[in-house]
Parts: structure tokens; C-alpha cells; sequence
């Protein structure tokens, strides 16, 4: 996913640099603003026309299987995991998963704002959700490898916000790990 | 008031203009200083202690929301004070509370160890752990409140000022011409934009101020719970509304000054009207893209976020860059310092929006929120965009009715102000890409090297835009600013 925002986000400003550059290379040429002015505008329409073209698909693509309430449809052999946030440090229910096994995360907070971010050994984020006091947000995910995964706080809790970090274990289906 | 009495006043207040735009620019040097610093720190270039650099992140935070709308406000007003009659003294009183807010905050964090970031997220400033007390947390909460009054002020005098001229403040936006069968003139870009900033700013203020109290209120009465998720909403809300609100002030520059370059007049046309008032809306209601990884929100809020802020970069893409371009393109323009950061600005705003609504996009978000890639899209358009217009509107002001030309050390501050900046938020933006959570004061290894890349940048950067507040100053204390600000040829 992020090699994907990466790519999308460069190569569009890279579009967008180069029209910039390419009208400021004709601008110091004159001639005479109302024809401009009206080819313009049909451009400018023509925009709109594919930006909704494209907007809209994408938009409703986007939006399928959202991870909000996503713990209502998970399997009955699913994991749940409480997770509580304090300065500065985790409290987790279990620290051990299995690969393809799905994990609720039910994730609260017993003071301030903290974020729930899991990195995965290469220290790519795979998945967060806010720790929040008063409310609990459930997270569903399905780790696809084993590993040794961290749990870093993503959300500015005080001085030693950066250090507040767990680990996670996931294991190989048939390993059996003691869960 | 007549016509010849609002220019008077426009020329009264251009002094005053000037002293804005001199603190703003200061200001901005020094915070950009400050996080330079931070990045040296993250690159352990430089070391500073975790309290000291979380001390840092909320002055920088703090200082460069704050100035970011001191500077796009003189914009504003400069501008706006051509049509409307706007009080001089309601102008210096959101100067003297600003300044009286800004000593409260620079007492609290440098003073009394505040340091729960610019966002005072509910309930950090109360849970310091013994890092700071009660009176400085107080002291951060009641001089942003005081700067939020001064802010409220200059809007609602805004307020009085288009419904004295115009009636209401759909006239204001133009309504008549875009929804009616009036055929007369709309009312011009900046009064158009104005209008908007009035609306949006006004209830985002209004926001700002009740969590605030509620948090002062926390701070001497714990017993007083405010409920979490109603804190992070309105904090979020008037956050999002007053920093979105310094780019529609700001942008009046490029309405106003780039057709002077041009020869080309930027007009209010039915377009222009319908993407201010979509934008209008959209503004207000777009926040809860903040929101995407809180899941206990309702989840049509976290749709909302996503489907508006999709919506919300047509206004800016197909209105005001288009606009530009078709403006610059074979108009026989003449480039300077001035013109040439206004076109980058209009750049960095169009730009900066793209990795803002790819991160907006929920599945994206739940592997971006809290990265750096959040400081990357908002150094885009803040800082390539707003600083930009705000530079920009600052060599305007001294050449305004004289066609002069910059040294070559302006322009030579240009170009490093433009590829310092570009390489500074792309280097964001790529370790963003990479994981890198935001707002940590100490870095992984394997994430030192952006940093230290990212510090090049930045002291490019830093080094052009001293460049730029010293050659303001140098005008503005200059006995002829013409003569000593410009080389004729």
C-alpha cells in the first residue's frame, strides 16, 4: 500500500510540476488573453469530466471493506487481544499469534492518547488504530508472515512517547505456539 | 464611507500591514530554525535531550500555525481593506493579543516545561507526569485562547465590514450571481474569499475556544471529565479549519498581485463562486479525515472524511491552478522574486494536496496516519504554498507601483528556497513511504540517513529565507526602500 501511495503521489506531482513548467516556458511569448481564455475553459472542463470519471470509481473502490466494526464478521476461531496504553508502555492480553489466524485487537487506553501501530520485522507498519481513554477500538488483522512484530505508540503521548514500544509474536499455523 | 475614505484607510493601515508581515517573517525564519534543529536532532547530528526536543515540536507547532495566520491575515487585509471598511483598531488589537499570547506560550514551554505539542490533546496537557505543572499548561491553553479572541475579533469586524457593504454574507460570496438572476459584477476575488474565511474561521475559533475552556477547566477541577473522542473532534475540527483558513487568506495574494504581472485581471466569474462556496462547506465538514484511525467515530463520519476530501482538491486544482496557469500562459509576464513565489506557491498548494488525499484515503491511512508522510503533505502546501504567498506579498510590498528588479542574491535565494523546500518535504514524504512514525524525537537507524538528507535541504532552506527577511528589513528601514531594494536597469 505504500509503494503504491508512493508512486501515485510522485508520478501526479511530477504531472503537475511539468505542466507548470511547460506553461511558465511559454510565458513570457504574448498573445492575445480571450482565445486562451475560452480554449482554456474547455480544458478546464475537460478536467473535471475525467477527474470525476476516475474520482468516482476509485472512490467507491476505496471504500470497500472498511476495518471499521470488521470484528462483527470475523471467524469464531479469531484471537482476541486487549490491549491498554499507559505512559509509556503496553499492557497486552496475549503476545503470540498464528499466521492466517484472525486477531481482534481491543485497544483502550488507561490514560491519554496513544496510537496502536504494528510494525512488522522490516519495520513496515501494517496496521493502527487509535488508543483512546473511555473508548475501546477493535482491530482486525490477519498477519500473513511469522515474526517478531513491534508495537510502537503513533500518537504524541509525552517525553518518552518513542520508547513506548511491545512485541508481538507470530507464529507458522502449524506451529502451535502456546497462544 | 466613501470610496476615496476606504482606500485612506487601506493607506493608514499599510504601516500596520508592514509590522505584520515583519514579525511573520521573523517568526518564520526562527520556527524554521526550530525545526531544523529538530531534524539535526532526529539525524543525531545534533544531540538534544527527548523533553527539550518535544519542548521544541510545541513551540514550532505552535509558532508556525500561529504566524502561518498573522502573515496570511496582513495578506488579507491589505487587500480587503481596498473594498471594505475594516477598523484599524481591531487590526492592532489582534496584533497586541497575538503578541500577548505568543509571551504566554514561550512562557509555558521555555519557562514552565510545557510540551504536549500544538494539538493539546485531551488530557495530555493535565497528565505531565511531572514534567511540567498546572500553571503551565494553564498559561499554553489561556495564550492560545487570547490569540483564538483576536483571531475572532478580526473576523467578525470582516463580518460587519460585508454586511455593511454588501447586505449579507451570501452577497458576500456572491450568491446572487450564482444562484440568482443577477447580472451585475460579483463581488471581487478577495472580498469572495473573505467572506469565506469569515464563515469558516469563525465557527472553527468558536470550536477551538469551548475545548479550550473545557480544558482549563480540567487542568484546576480533574472531577470535570470531558469525554475524549468530544475533545479530539472539536480540537481537530478547529484545527483543521483555522491552519486550511491561512491558505484561502493567503491565496488573495496571488488573485491580486499575479494579474499586475500579467496584464490579465483575475475575476470573480460564476466558477470562481461555486468553488468558493463548495469550498466553503467542504472545509467544515471535511475534518474527520483527522479522525480515519479513531474507530469508535461513526463510520459515515470516516466515509464523509474520505469522499470530501476527494471533492475538496477540485475547487483547488480546477479554479485557482488552472486559473493561474491560464493566467502566466503567453502573457508576456515579467518574473521576479514576487511573481516567481506566488506561481511556486500555487504549485505547492495544488501539489501538497495530492499526498493529502492519498493519505485521506481510508486503506491508506491505516499505514500512513502518524507517519512523517502527515508532516511531508502539510510542509507542501504550508510551506511551499502558504510561506510562499506570505514571501511573496512580502517583495510585493515594497515594489508596489515601481517596476523594479531583485539582486542576484534574490534570486538566488529563490531557487534555494524552492529546491531546499522540495527536497525538504519529498524526503518527508519518502520516509513516510518508509514507516516512519511522525513526532519521535529519536530515530531508528535505519531512518537516520532521511533525516540527514532532509537537514541539507533544510539549511538551504533556512539559509535563503534569512536572505528574504533580511532584504524586508533592509526595505523596510531604508530611507528610499525604492533605491536601496533594487537595481535599475
Amino acid at each position: 500500500m505504500q509503494e503504491t501511495a508512493w508512486a501515485v503521489s510522485t508520478i501526479s506531482i511530477v504531472v503537475l510540476a511539468a505542466i507548470f513548467v511547460w506553461v511558465i516556458s511559454r510565458s513570457r511569448d504574448q498573445a492575445e488573453y480571450a482565445p486562451i481564455q475560452n480554449s482554456g475553459y474547455l480544458w478546464r472542463k475537460r478536467l473535471f469530466i475525467a477527474l470525476v470519471i476516475t474520482g468516482v470509481p476509485l472512490m467507491g473502490a476505496t471504500l470497500m471493506n472498511l476495518p471499521y466494526a470488521a470484528s462483527a464478521s470475523v471467524a469464531e476461531d479469531a484471537l482476541h487481544v486487549e490491549a491498554k496504553g499507559y505512559q509509556w508502555y503496553w499492557e497486552i492480553s496475549a503476545s503470540q499469534a498464528q499466521v492466517g489466524q484472525p486477531v481482534v485487537f481491543h485497544v483502550t487506553s488507561a490514560d491519554v492518547n496513544h496510537g496502536f501501530g504494528i510494525y512488522d520485522e522490516s519495520m513496515r507498519l501494517v496496521a493502527q488504530t487509535q488508543a483512546m481513554p473511555g473508548y475501546t477500538n477493535e482491530l482486525v488483522h490477519v498477519f500473513s508472515n511469522p515474526g517478531t512484530y513491534q508495537i510502537l505508540c503513533l500518537e504524541f503521548c509525552g517525553v518518552a512517547h518513542h520508547q513506548m514500544k511491545a512485541e508481538f509474536t507470530v507464529v507458522a499455523a502449524n506451529d502451535g505456539g502456546e497462544v | 464611507m466613501s470610496s476615496a475614505q476606504v482606500m485612506d484607510n487601506n493607506q493608514q493601515g499599510t504601516p500596520l500591514v508592514k509590522i505584520y508581515v515583519a514579525i511573520s517573517a521573523a517568526v518564520l525564519l526562527l520556527m524554521m530554525t526550530v525545526g531544523f534543529i529538530m531534524r539535526l536532532a532526529q539525524g543525531k547530528v545534533l544531540e538534544v535531550p527527548a523533553d527539550l526536543f518535544y519542548q521544541l515540536m510545541t513551540v514550532h507547532g505552535t509558532g508556525m500555525v500561529g504566524i502561518a495566520a498573522l502573515g496570511s491575515a496582513s495578506i488579507m487585509w491589505y487587500f480587503a481593506s481596498r473594498h471594505l471598511e475594516l477598523s484599524r483598531i481591531i487590526f492592532v488589537a489582534n496584533l497586541v493579543l497575538f503578541l500577548i499570547g505568543v509571551v504566554m506560550i514561550l512562557g509555558s514551554i521555555l519557562g514552565g516545561g510545557f510540551a504536549a505539542g500544538w494539538t493539546f490533546l485531551y488530557p495530555l496537557p493535565a497528565e505531565a507526569k511531572g514534567l511540567w505543572g498546572t500553571a503551565a499548561a494553564a498559561s499554553f491553553l489561556l495564550g492560545l485562547l487570547l490569540i483564538g479572541t483576536g483571531f475572532l475579533a478580526l473576523h467578525l469586524d470582516f463580518a460587519r465590514a460585508i454586511l455593511k457593504k454588501y447586505g449579507s454574507l451570501g452577497k458576500g460570496l456572491g450568491w446572487p450571481q450564482l444562484f440568482g438572476r443577477d447580472a451585475g459584477d460579483p463581488p471581487p476575488p478577495v472580498v469572495v474569499a473573505s467572506t469565506m474565511v469569515t464563515i469558516v474561521n469563525t465557527l472553527g475559533i468558536t470550536a477551538g475556544a469551548a475545548i479550550l475552556v473545557m480544558s482549563l477547566i480540567n487542568l484546576f477541577v480533574p472531577s470535570f471529565v470531558i469525554d475524549a473522542l468530544l475533545a479530539k473532534n472539536l480540537i481537530f475540527f478547529f484545527g483543521h479549519v483555522f491552519i486550511n483558513a491561512t491558505i484561502y487568506m493567503a491565496v488573495i495574494a496571488v488573485y491580486e498581485i499575479l494579474p499586475r504581472y500579467t496584464g490579465r485581471p483575475w475575476k470573480a466569474n460564476k466558477v470562481f463562486l461555486a468553488a468558493w462556496t463548495a469550498s466553503t462547506i467542504m472545509v467544515v465538514i471535511v475534518y474527520p479525515h483527522h479522525l480515519l484511525m479513531d474507530f469508535a467515530m461513526p463510520s459515515w463520519m470516516a466515509v464523509m472524511g474520505q469522499v470530501i476530501s476527494y471533492t475538496s482538491g477540485l475547487p483547488v486544482l480546477v479554479v485557482t491552478t488552472f486559473g493561474a496557469l491560464m493566467l502566466i500562459y503567453r502573457s508576456g509576464m515579467r518574473w521576479d522574486v514576487t511573481s516567481s513565489l506566488l506561481v511556486l506557491s500555487t504549485f505547492g498548494w495544488a501539489a501538497g494536496v495530492i499526498p493529502a488525499i492519498v493519505d485521506a484515503t481510508i486503506h491508506v491511512n491505516l499505514v500512513m496516519h502518524n507517519t512523517v508522510w502527515v508532516p511531508g503533505h502539510f510542509h507542501f502546501y504550508l510551506l511551499i504554498g502558504v510561506a510562499s504567498m506570505i514571501f511573496g506579498f512580502m517583495y510585493f510590498l515594497g515594489k508596489e507601483g515601481a517596476v523594479v528588479e531583485d539582486r542576484w542574491f534574490d534570486r538566488w535565494a529563490f531557487w534555494g528556497f524552492m529546491l531546499g523546500s522540495l527536497g525538504f518535504v519529498m524526503m518527508f514524504l519518502y520516509a513516510g513511504a518508509e514507516s516512519v512514525p511522525r513526532r519521535f524525537a529519536e530515530h531508528l537507524p535505519q531512518w537516520v540517513p532521511y533525516d540527514r538528507v532532509a537537514s541539507v535541504f533544510v539549511a538551504v532552506l533556512v539559509t535563503s529565507v534569512l536572505v528574504f527577511v533580511l532584504r524586508y528589513f533592509g526595505r523596510l528601514f531604508a530611507v528610499n526602500p525604492a533605491t536601496l531594494a533594487t537595481e535599475t536597469h
